[in-house]
């Protein structure tokens, strides 16, 4: 093990701002991606089920 | 020979295919990830000139290496497209688009705050930030290009074309450093030689870049199943499909 502490590993050194500012987007843009991918497969569901719907009329 | 990559060209087909494998990409990458962040913050040391700063690269190289890698992709895709017009093609690298421009914007802000400490600056115009930055408003303005477009044969064709015009830009990016003086220091990693870097690091940065490309896999084959639907919303596959799910 090669942080002394919790308090060590977050502070990275000194340098705590630059490491998780970087793997803090990564995450957020993963989720962001993620979240947007799940979210459009049920939109894109609901738009052709509707347009199957409408053309049936 | 009875299994036909053919038959996968066929967007039915290709859409239950990539159904199936989905899951598969999307738990490696999962778990290729906690292993390569452990790997990262626990078995790599403390870098002896950059202390702790150079945590970054475990993020910074293999989002470069994506943002150049799907580039080459959907230029291949475009390539196909425009000489066969196979409908996939275009549904494939508009799938890619979005991961890329995530990967291109990673690798750009994780520079930035590598850069902050380690050079005294967020930004220098050398080449490969420079052309690392055109890349990135390469994928923003193809997207843009395709949406701007209504009709889809011509914003396919468009999009390829313009997809195909900047890929010069993908060498540019990777020999920036060999052509130009650049701040941005050399390849670490290279096919011709051995690499410079503690053989613990590397193996962290390797794996977190097999889960970038399972990441990159998953997401580009959840976007084209939603394409190949609304494309062939038409055809009594998906009008069958959509009474079961």
């Amino acid at each position: 093990m090669q942080w002394a502490s919790w308090s060590a590993f977050w502070d990275m050194g000194g340098y705590g701002l630059y490491v998780w500012g970087s793997y803090g987007a990564l995450f957020f843009l993963i989720l962001a991606e993620t979240f947007f991918l799940v979210r459009g497969r049920k939109r894109t569901l609901q738009r052709i089920r509707r347009m199957k719907n409408w053309e049936q009329q | 020979m009875a299994f036909s990559i053919y038959k996968y060209a066929s967007p039915m087909t290709f859409y239950g295919l990539a159904g199936k494998l989905i899951p598969w990409f999307a738990w490696g990458a999962g778990i290729l990830t906690v292993l390569g962040l452990y790997i990262a913050f626990f078995m790599a040391p403390t870098d002896f000139q950059q202390g702790e700063a150079y945590r970054v690269i475990f993020i910074h190289v293999p989002a470069a290496w994506m943002s150049m890698f799907i580039y080459i992709i959907m230029a291949f895709w475009s390539a196909v497209g425009l000489a066969w017009n196979t409908r996939l093609s275009f549904m494939m690298s508009r799938a890619l688009a979005p991961t890329g421009a995530v990967f291109a914007f990673l690798s750009l802000w994780t520079g930035a705050l590598w850069g902050k400490p380690m050079w005294g600056a967020w930004w220098v115009w050398d080449a490969r930030l420079t052309s690392s930055l055109i890349l990135f408003f390469l994928y923003v303005g193809i997207m843009a290009l395709w949406s701007a477009i209504d009709d889809r044969r011509r914003s396919d064709r468009a999009g390829a074309l313009l997809i195909l015009v900047g890929a010069i830009n993908v060498p540019i990016i990777y020999f920036s450093v060999k052509w130009w003086n650049t701040l941005h220091q050399g390849a670490s990693v290279s096919l011709m030689k051995s690499p410079s870097m503690a053989s613990i690091m590397l193996i962290g940065m390797l794996v977190l870049a097999i889960a970038a490309w399972f990441y990159a896999i998953a997401t580009a084959l959840t976007r084209v199943r939603g394409i190949i639907l609304e494309r062939e919303r038409q055809t009594e596959w998906v009008k069958e499909l959509l009474e079961k799910i």
